[in-house]
């Protein structure tokens, strides 16, 4: 194992996101405020509670997994094709490394990021609501299998996109829709029955559902359908990568 | 010397079905300078990045320092450094930190003693905290050498080091490829540009098509391919060669006086005869000079061969 390659690119990673810190930090954090303010103070004092947890509360969850899906997924698609974009991937390809370093080394500083966003949302809510955790170590660990499972989806993006159009697309066109029609806003069962089907296989409804059982105690979906999602589609993003590196698809001629 | 780079029947087909190369084979001894010499699409940078790990080879071995680069492929690449023909930098990073970086990804524990040697081998020194974006193209191709030296590699690639750059800063790259021998490093560099590869290799090889046509000593080349050529200046300026010396191979020069060509390394050049056959057809002479084509004109008549 290549350590010093691995935190190479992760200190390299961690670098741009704090030398760009508005845009990486800042401004998730503002348009969360924005959220809570919008539909946890204004319109959510005419809805009464939602399971029991008053709506500003229960949106919190949500609104946590629709930041840090989208910035794990950004980030790591940013980190691997901009080098691929400006050409300094010579170098990745050149180095005595092995592609799953290299996964390493920008998964885990994608994933670090979105974590510390979720961290920074979190902290922020507490402003707004009042919020007791149910389950403390589940709600870190359900954050942070999310942020390494995104980051890895983004990795792939990044390897696969040509321009950054296709880089954007995945993140605009089919995240952000999957978030909000998962759950991030409403229960599952204000819905009516035939979209309570359909939802089901919204995969982000498990992530949702579990991060807000680790808050509230209760769930959409069972806790184990929860686990299994994310250990599926992490497991699906590996898999990915590993036929990535066996072909060199889009990175070696 | 030992061999420090063996490649082994290597060729690349592309998807598309172009072949970029058609079995190379090139052996690098320890400590010299080989200069690649070939026009454009004649494969030098597909050979150089299938050698550094960039682009696969469709078949054949490559072994550096003894290891095969792609079964050890970490002990083979920790040989190697590559200066890429593009600039291809962050542009938001110091100088400091892009060096730092690349000399991590090989494995390096961070050491900026070290760095800061290399940038003041390479006079860059006071531009270290420097963002890339802010300095010159120069500058920049330093930043690059800077970047492939900073894991002490035994063998480093320059690809087109010197394109499109001014007179002054190719020679100040021919300096630093002369310091970088003084320390010990094997240097293959490609290059369109002859007198390039006649200032600074110690051998040159000639690619074309993908296919290597030719290896050798670059004063060896010079001096077997070498057609010579000796100039007669007279007296008396003429206007046609004289009939009695019809049967040698003599033109006018411009300045009426006499060229005779002959292969320097025949046993038997002519030139004695020929000495003597001026004087019996009255000719006498002034001054007399020898001159050698250059590596351009054998490059040239290789290539044109090659297409023929």
């Amino acid at each position: 194992m290549n350590w010093n390659a691995i935190a190479a690119i992760y200190r390299f990673e961690m670098a741009r996101t704090f030398r760009t810190l508005v845009q990486s930090v800042i401004s998730p954090v503002l348009s969360t405020s924005l959220y809570f303010i919008v539909f946890g103070a204004a319109i959510g004092s005419r809805i009464d509670q939602v399971e029991g947890v008053s709506y500003g509360a229960f949106i919190v969850p949500g609104l946590i997994m629709l930041t840090v899906l989208t910035q794990s997924t950004s980030n790591a698609s940013f980190g691997i094709y901009f080098p691929k974009f400006i050409g300094t991937v010579y170098e990745l390809l050149s180095a005595p490394i092995s592609f799953y370093e290299i996964v390493i080394g920008y998964v885990g500083a994608a994933a670090t990021k979105a974590f510390m966003i979720g961290m920074i949302i979190f902290v922020t809510a507490h402003f707004f609501v009042d919020l007791t955790i149910a389950h403390p170590v589940w709600m870190v660990l359900f954050l942070l299998l999310t942020c390494i499972s995104f980051a890895l989806l983004g990795f792939i993006i990044g390897i696969w996109a040509g321009n950054f159009e296709q880089l954007q697309l995945v993140p605009m066109l089919v995240i952000t829709p999957l978030v909000f029609l998962g759950g991030s806003f409403y229960s599952i069962s204000m819905l009516p029955p035939v979209w309570q089907t359909i939802t089901l296989f919204n995969p982000v409804v498990y992530l949702i559902s579990g991060f807000r059982w680790a808050f509230f105690g209760q769930a959409d979906v069972a806790l184990g359908w929860s686990v299994a999602a994310i250990v599926v589609f992490m497991a699906a993003c590996l898999f990915t990568i590993g036929w990535i590196f066996r072909t060199g698809y889009k990175l070696r001629s | 010397m030992a061999t420090v780079l063996n490649v082994k029947g290597v060729t690349k087909t592309y998807e598309g079905g172009h072949q970029a190369l058609k079995g190379v084979d090139l052996e690098i001894e320890e400590g010299e300078i080989l200069a690649l010499l070939g026009p454009n699409g004649a494969g030098k940078t597909t050979l150089i990045s299938i050698i550094c790990g960039i682009a696969t080879a469709t078949s054949g071995t490559i072994t550096v320092g003894g290891y095969d680069h792609a079964r050890d492929y970490r002990a083979a690449r920790n040989l190697i450094g590559l200066v890429p023909q593009e600039i291809n930098l962050e542009p938001f990073e110091t100088v400091m930190n892009s060096v730092r970086f690349s000399r991590g990804l090989f494995g390096k524990p961070r050491d900026d003693a070290r760095i800061e040697e290399i940038l003041k081998l390479l006079s860059l020194h006071d531009k270290k905290d420097n963002r890339i974006m802010t300095l010159s193209g120069g500058m920049k191709r330093r930043v690059l050498i800077a970047k492939a030296l900073c894991h002490d590699p035994k063998i480093l690639f320059l690809d087109e080091p010197t394109a499109g750059v001014d007179v002054e800063l190719r020679k100040d790259m021919w300096e630093i490829v002369a310091r970088l021998k003084e320390t010990g490093v094997t240097v293959i560099l490609t290059t369109h540009y002859i007198e390039e590869a006649e200032a600074m290799a110690d051998r040159i090889g000639v690619i074309s098509k993908g296919e290597i046509l030719l290896v050798e000593e670059k004063d060896a080349l010079i001096k077997r391919l070498g057609q010579k050529e000796l100039l007669i200046e007279l007296d008396a300026p003429i206007d046609a060669v004289p009939e009695a010396l019809a049967h040698y191979p003599l033109s006018v020069s411009d300045e009426g006086g006499l060229i005779y060509s002959y292969d320097a390394q025949a046993g038997h050049t002519g030139i004695t005869g020929l000495l003597s056959d001026l004087r019996e057809a009255g000719l006498h002479l002034a001054d007399l000079s020898t001159r050698q084509s250059s590596l351009e004109d054998i490059f040239v008549d290789l290539v044109k061969e090659d297409a023929a």
